[in-house]
């Protein structure tokens, strides 16, 4: 069942859907948070706001494989990029929130936050994934890389497992939502075990 | 873009008596400009929640008549910070559930029993905890285990002198506190999930020399009005020198017992709450340290308020009922 044929301008029509929405949310929420709009904290708003939305973007980007096989279309994989960077934008924002809203620049708390608290590290770990991939997704480096940018490309998988980790242990009790994420996270996995029991192998 | 932040200090009263005030300060800071032009943009936080029902009418708190706290220069969290920003997992984990959630819950007719190892028990209804003591406002800061803090004006009374009333045994050597359990009005103790796994109802404990200090404060209000439910309507405990989760909230009982008494959190995972959970900035939680902390009071985002945690929470007065304890051990 092809739910829509996924023509060039329909894909230029969504590609810019998904800028302007996940672009003017982020703009919208940092203005209300800057403008003491937000009740309550600002800065842990924010830090669950970006870190919620990167991971959510981030699954988006990798349901988007599985779909276009189930729909033969192959289309679909033309948002994959854009998707992951969105991802990578809030995560860094979510970064950069916590380095300068929650720690508020002091330098010494920072590095020992990062060393010494393993959600930190992991979710620090899962980051620098992430930045390696964006760095990487653009067309030239691309090209030069040949086969290794697929296996680089391939640690995604680590880096969502790494966020679920850091998600988890961020909680002080066990909370619906994680398990919904978890679940999420499982079927995509599943749906990739082929070529995820292949990487680990080669590796 | 830049947005200039006044110091929140500058905007100081020290005479907080009442909501008028409160209302006037936002006011000032409408009319400079810190808050007006974004509201077009965002009239509301939950502008963001698309799930979001907003038809619930809000709980009907009381005015208070109170001897005020004249004396405390410290700079106020807005009453609807205070008021929205809750951790109460009887109403769900997220810190906007209780706002959210507890609007319509019952808090008229209530009943407080003190019992246990006392020669005199006796229980408080209702209207009887606005007037069976006399009432006094007390400014203090608050300082949450997850490294937040709030400076929030309470009206209540001294634990002490409740207790003094029930006329404690001899052998009664801790007090013990218990929240109310109803689940048909707490979708938390109705659900594992929405509750955070938590085994209903909440309890707390203090040592008796702890609950008997002139600060620990029984209370029924705060900002001049009865407490709303997200704060634990209509009475809780305030315990300004220990970490908030030892306040507890919507309080139906208070034993007087023997032995330490187990206490929720402390239940949960005991290598990050203790029993005492005194604030101790050289005591880092497993997760996060405990040296700093960040201050909530007006300014948003950019506001730079991250203050260093004080010993006790600032409270010296209490540190003689630890004396020779390792409070690196009994956190
Ligand atoms: C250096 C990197 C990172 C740091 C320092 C960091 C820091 C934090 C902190 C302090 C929290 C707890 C917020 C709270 O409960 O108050 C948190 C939660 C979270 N983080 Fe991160 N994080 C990092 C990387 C990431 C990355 C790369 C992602 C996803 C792509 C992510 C996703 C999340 C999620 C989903 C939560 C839970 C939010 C919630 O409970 O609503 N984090 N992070």
């Amino acid at each position: 069942m092809v739910w829509i044929r996924l023509t060039n301008r329909r894909v230029i029509a969504l590609k810019s859907l998904i800028h302007i929405i996940a672009g003017l949310w982020l703009v919208q929420t940092f203005y209300a948070a800057i403008s003491d709009q937000l009740a309550g904290d600002p800065v842990e708003i924010l830090l669950h706001f970006t870190g919620i939305g990167a991971l959510n973007l981030l699954l988006l980007s990798l349901s988007l494989t599985p779909l276009a096989k189930w729909q033969r279309q192959g289309s679909w994989i033309a948002l994959r990029r854009l998707t992951g960077l969105w991802s990578f934008t809030y995560a860094l924002c979510h970064f950069l929130v916590f380095i300068l809203f929650e720690l508020q620049l002091e330098w010494q708390l920072v590095a020992s936050e990062i060393i010494q608290r393993p959600y930190i590290t992991v979710g620090f770990s899962a980051l620098l994934i992430l930045t390696a991939l964006a760095i990487t997704s653009i067309s030239v480096l691309r090209r030069r890389m040949g086969r290794s940018w697929q296996k680089l490309h391939n640690t995604v998988y680590i880096a969502v497992l790494l966020i679920m980790l850091h998600f988890t242990w961020s909680l002080k009790t066990l909370e619906l939502q994680i398990l919904i994420y978890a679940i999420i996270t499982g079927t995509l996995l599943w749906f990739r075990r082929n070529k995820l029991a292949g990487f680990l192998i080669k590796k | 873009m830049r947005i200039k932040i006044k110091k929140p200090s500058d905007l100081t009263d020290n005479d907080v008596t009442d909501e008028s005030i409160y209302k006037n300060r936002r006011q000032v800071l409408r009319s400079l400009g810190y808050v007006g032009a974004s509201a077009l943009l965002a009239p509301h936080a939950k502008a963001f929640n698309w799930f979001s029902d907003d038809d619930e009418p809000a709980f009907k708190r009381r005015p208070l008549t109170y001897q005020s706290d004249k004396n405390d220069p410290q700079t106020i969290t807005p009453e609807d910070k205070a008021t929205s920003y809750n951790n109460f997992y009887e109403f769900g984990t997220d810190k906007s559930d209780p706002v959210e959630n507890a609007q319509s819950f019952n808090v008229n007719p209530w009943t407080l029993k003190v019992d246990g190892l006392v020669n005199k028990p006796f229980s408080i209804d209702f209207d009887n905890l606005f007037t069976r003591f006399p009432l006094q406002e007390r400014i203090y800061r608050l300082r949450c285990v997850e490294a937040w803090s709030m400076v929030i004006p309470w009206i209540g009374f001294p634990l002490a002198q409740l207790i003094k009333q029930a006329d404690p045994q001899g052998s009664a050597k801790y007090v013990a506190f218990q929240t109310l359990r109803d689940p048909k009005q707490m979708p938390g103790q109705r659900n594992r999930f929405v509750g955070g796994g938590i085994d209903y109802p909440y309890v707390e404990g203090l040592r008796l020399d702890e609950a008997m200090h002139d600060l620990t404060l029984l209370t029924v209000g705060l900002y001049g009005k009865s407490l709303p439910p997200q704060n634990g309507a209509p009475v809780r405990l305030v315990v300004p020198w220990k970490y908030g989760f030892k306040s507890i909230k919507s309080i139906v009982r208070i034993s007087l017992v023997e032995q330490q008494p187990p206490t929720t959190w402390n239940t949960l995972a005991p290598h990050e709450y203790g029993f005492y959970a005194n604030v101790n900035p050289t005591v880092d939680h497993p997760r996060w340290s405990q040296a700093s902390e960040r201050r909530i009071t007006t300014g948003g985002l950019l506001a730079r308020n991250r203050i260093a945690t004080q010993m006790f929470n600032g409270y010296e007065e209490v540190a003689s009922l630890y004396a020779g304890m390792d409070l690196r051990r009994l956190y």
